[in-house]
């Protein structure tokens, strides 16, 4: 089994007015060093399978589901976990 | 003509849809559930508003893999209208039928009021009845329609004439103030502006009616032709 941690995040060229009020918000609450914010997701699977088959299913679910190519970016990161 | 109007857990303007055509228009007209895997007998295909799936994860992202939108593509390709509205729309978008995809709203809030939108194009079967600049005014309720599309996207849909509406105004900071675009072929539309609110004066706007009274008189040219 393994777990995997997906994060996804809009592009650079793509305007988060999310992370934009939240800087905003950081910056009234004294943080002036805070000069930029982005929001993204973050998701975690556990799938089973070879770790190959496993690399290829999360890219093939990043882009069928996770992520929207238009306006996101994705990238993961996988785990081998202890079985229980 | 004969509509289907579409369901998925979480839509709620299928019932002002249904009854813009039915019941202002006299079309035939028929709520069909999302597992739907037939949709032959339709002459036209109508997505509604809401929050399908609860919008989890993107509007628009897990209807887009609902069985019923593999015979919405069928229909698309036949070359029948497909209109979505509103949460139709991005699950449009969400589907590839139409270029593009939406963001949250500039100011970040849900936007809920009745706005001016400018038809750009009256060339399309979504738009003929209607004059090409013509002011019109049309509800909008939406937190993420904020239209985007990369330029190489934008100048396609320019040079090709597919966008049909835009707002007066700057409501959600939509590239160009885009307000509802047609895909190439010109049989598929996607709006945020709700049409179906706007049938009847007694609602603040009647000019919607026109968007569908336009579908239904291309639907009879071409089956007087072909007759």
């Amino acid at each position: 089994m393994y777990k995997v941690k997906v994060f996804v995040t809009l592009k650079e060229s793509v305007l988060d007015p999310q992370g934009k009020a939240v800087q905003q918000s950081l910056t009234n609450l004294g943080y002036q060093g805070v000069q930029d914010v982005r929001i993204g997701k973050y998701m975690e699977l556990s799938i089973d399978g070879s770790s190959q088959d496993v690399e290829a299913t999360v890219k093939e679910v990043c882009e069928k589901l996770l992520s929207n190519p238009v306006i996101e970016d994705y990238r993961y990161e996988i785990e081998e976990s202890v079985q229980q | 003509m004969k509509f289907a109007v579409v369901v998925f857990p979480g839509s709620n303007c299928d019932v002002d849809m249904l009854h813009a055509v039915k019941d202002e228009l006299g079309q035939e007209a028929e709520y069909v559930w999302h597992d739907a895997d037939d949709l032959s007998q339709y002459d036209g295909i109508l997505l509604p508003g809401g929050f399908s799936y609860g919008d989890y994860l993107r509007s628009g992202a897990i209807a887009h893999l609902s069985k019923v939108m593999a015979e919405v593509k069928k229909a698309a390709e036949a070359g029948k209208p497909v209109l979505g509205v509103c949460n139709g729309f991005q699950i449009l978008l969400e589907s590839g039928l139409l270029p593009g995809a939406m963001l949250r709203n500039k100011n970040l809030k849900f936007i809920c009021k009745p706005v001016e939108l400018k038809v750009e194009n009256n060339e399309t079967m979504f738009s003929s009845l209607y004059e090409k600049g013509e002011s019109i005014k049309v509800p909008v309720a939406h937190g993420e329609g904020n239209y985007y599309c990369d330029e190489e996207t934008l100048r396609a849909l320019q040079e090709n004439n597919q966008i049909v509406f835009t707002y007066a105004d700057d409501v959600n900071g939509s590239l160009q103030n885009i307000a509802g675009i047609v895909n190439e072929r010109g049989n598929v539309l996607g709006m945020m502006p709700h049409p179906e609110r706007a049938v009847d004066e007694l609602l603040g706007s009647a000019d919607g009616l026109k968007l569908f009274q336009s579908i239904v008189k291309q639907w009879r040219e071409s089956h007087v032709v072909n007759a």
